[in-house]
């Protein structure tokens, strides 16, 4: 054997050739790389686990929360009283997205008290931040301590300090860019179902 | 066989000297002995700092032992994977002993590492000819974070799921893709069994192999232009014409093995005394809510990243969002680490070492280490720590006194980058001495 022939080589051929190879080498290792890239999205039992949870709203006492688990994730069901309710409409002025223009929900939960029942508030309890889940803080004012004096009563994410109100609307200058996520559900008499829009 | 051409002389006679001789001739053993320790000359002025670079070295060696003996017995699996840690620290023979030498070897690395990287940033070690030594580097360091990340999560308490949550959200802020991503990533639509699993596989052999191979990189760029030193002097430029070999140079075996064997004893004695006396290290090192099961309904009221992360966590914190979106703060804490990088190309300087350094290039070097350090007390204390500004201030007031400061702070950090090629090439730098001093 001897050296790579050099003598009466075309050079623009050789390194056609070198490209060519090099090229469908590099197609090869790319098309090896889907099955092992693919093989990290989720399951098919992480995508079969996503069935409706059903909740009896006559357990929910006034003014109280209940969280149940949708997806993995938290969702909160609060009993609002009147007071609630009455203090969102003047929250307005300190939100980022009152109208939940760019925040996600179903459409009959577009709406001032962001929810099909003005008495249930229905919400993914998962800060639209990073995706903590904010403790309730419906205490109202110097009660609520650390919150400050003017604060309304809502939710306070302990990672980066957002700040929602009682109807999980994000207020302004927080780092939290929208309103918390609200989950289809449907509600028939005292039977709640999240999860799906029909009951 | 090659021994004709290799110089076996120096040997001990008998059977040691004969196996070294049948080990040479098939392998470059007395020629790596020299490259990287007899006759690897460093400069004789090394001080205090030049300790950590061995230090990270032992620490990666424990940390890999003591990882090996902890797979034994941790199982990644969601349901079992807390009792499994539990297990280890009470009914593994001296289980406890070898996970606080690794969750203590974890906080240990990154002390070493930064204080390793700021000897660099100091002396000008990331200079021409030095970069891609820094290069290595800084993908060490990355390297290091993400190996810490994934570990964080393996004891699956409350602090690591919460902190794992929070990672990945970063990624689901990137715009378009996000959202695909941090499922990719996690493997479900929450952290979960399948993170759990896939997360042990990159802290227990994806990473540790491209942490191995980064060392190796590191060393061998190093040694193929040499050690920088305190006075940022080239000692190549001064041989012996007799020999070539450095002036100022001394072989790294015997001196400096044995000095750093110094530094290894010293060393040892801190590590053991946090081992055995302070292995929480008051809740910095093994933060308290890990030490509940991880829930995914509930976060803990106060939470906080581990020490090693808080610097840039306070930057993540302090950028508010914009455009409806939490990608900037992201960004910020991105680049924050990126920026890294670009220091040998951002520094004009002439002189390397801080020693021979103007007054301004001190004042920003100063002004960079003191905004790390309050960014670092920053990320681990809530925003309302130094409570509010006045309600009357026009533009800032009721803010967060901590956010305004951090944001300040923020900014400090990345002028020291941004402005280095103006406040370096302008300065009044001192004479550098032909050799090195002291």
């Amino acid at each position: 054997m001897s050296a790579i022939v050099e003598e009466g080589v075309d050079p623009k051929k050789r390194r056609l050739l070198t490209i060519a190879t090099a090229a469908v080498g590099a197609a090869g290792a790319a098309s090896v790389a889907v099955p092992f890239l693919f093989s990290m999205k989720p399951s098919a039992r992480a995508l079969a686990a996503g069935a409706a949870v059903e909740v009896d709203l006559s357990l929910v006492e006034l003014g109280q929360q209940v969280t149940v688990e949708w997806r993995g994730a938290p969702v909160w069901i609060l009993h609002r009283t009147p007071e609630m309710i009455a203090q969102l409409e003047k929250n307005d002025g300190f939100l980022a997205d009152p109208q939940s223009a760019a925040s996600k929900q179903p459409e009959y939960a577009k709406n001032a008290h962001r929810s099909r029942d003005p008495k249930f508030l229905v919400v993914k309890g998962v800060c639209t931040h990073l995706g903590c889940s904010p403790t309730k803080r419906s205490e109202i004012g110097a009660a609520a301590g650390d919150l400050g004096a003017d604060w309304p009563g809502g939710y306070f994410c302990p990672c980066h300090q957002s700040k929602f109100d009682l109807s999980g609307r994000v207020f302004k200058g927080m780092p939290a860019p929208t309103n918390l996520e609200i989950p289809p559900y449907a509600i028939a008499g005292t039977r709640l179902v999240v999860g799906d829009d029909k009951a | 066989m090659a021994s004709a051409s290799k110089n076996h002389d120096n040997l001990p006679g008998g059977i040691v000297g004969k196996t070294i001789i049948w080990v040479d001739d098939r392998f470059p053993l007395l020629e790596n002995w020299k490259t990287h320790l007899a006759e690897y000359y460093a400069p004789k002025n090394f001080n205090f700092w030049y300790y950590f670079g061995s230090l990270a070295l032992l620490v990666l060696v424990l940390q890999i032992v003591t990882g090996i003996f902890l797979t034994m017995n941790y199982k990644p699996d969601a349901a079992l994977a807390f009792a499994s840690v539990e297990y280890i620290m009470r009914d593994v023979p001296y289980g406890w002993l070898i996970r606080y030498m690794h969750s203590t070897g974890a906080s240990m690395f990154f002390i070493v590492v930064y204080l390793h990287m700021f000897r660099g940033l100091m002396y000008g070690s990331y200079r021409k000819p030095r970069e891609l030594i820094w290069i290595f580097g800084c993908l060490i360091y990355l390297c290091l974070m993400a190996e810490a990340f994934f570990g964080y999560l393996l004891p699956w308490g409350q602090m690591s799921y919460w902190g794992a949550q929070v990672i990945i959200n970063l990624f689901a802020t990137v715009p378009f893709i996000g959202e695909d991503l941090a499922v990719w990533i996690r493997g479900d639509f929450n952290v979960g069994d399948a993170t759990l699993n896939r997360f042990f596989a990159f802290h227990v052999i994806a990473l540790p192999l491209v942490l191995l191979g980064l060392v190796a990189a590191h060393i061998l760029a190093l040694h193929e232009v040499g050690s920088n030193n305190p006075d940022g002097v080239e000692i190549k430029q001064n041989k012996d014409p007799k020999t070539g070999i450095p002036l100022d140079g001394i072989p790294f075996h015997p001196y400096y093995t044995v000095k750093d064997i110094v530094g290894v004893v010293v060393f040892l004695m801190v590590f053991t005394v946090i081992v055995f006396f302070m292995p929480e290290m008051g809740g910095y090192f093994l933060e308290y809510n890990n030490f509940i099961p991880a829930d995914p309904l509930k976060t803990p009221a106060h939470i906080a990243p581990v020490w090693y992360f808080t610097p840039f966590y306070a930057m993540l914190r302090a950028v508010p969002s914009m455009f409806g979106s939490q990608f900037p703060g992201v960004a910020v804490m991105g680049a924050a680490t990126l920026i890294l990088f670009a220091l040998p190309w951002l520094d004009r300087g002439k002189v390397k070492s801080v020693r021979y350094r103007g007054p301004v290039y001190k004042a920003w070097l100063a002004a960079f280490v003191v905004s790390f350090l309050i960014l670092g007390y920053l990320g681990v204390v809530p925003t309302t720590v130094w409570g509010q500004l006045p309600k009357g201030l026009p533009l800032l007031g009721g803010m967060d006194t901590a956010t305004l400061v951090a944001r300040v702070l923020t900014i400090v950090y990345f002028l020291f980058f941004i402005l280095m090629p103006w406040y370096t090439k302008n300065d009044k730098e001192l004479p550098v001495p032909e050799r090195v001093t002291s």
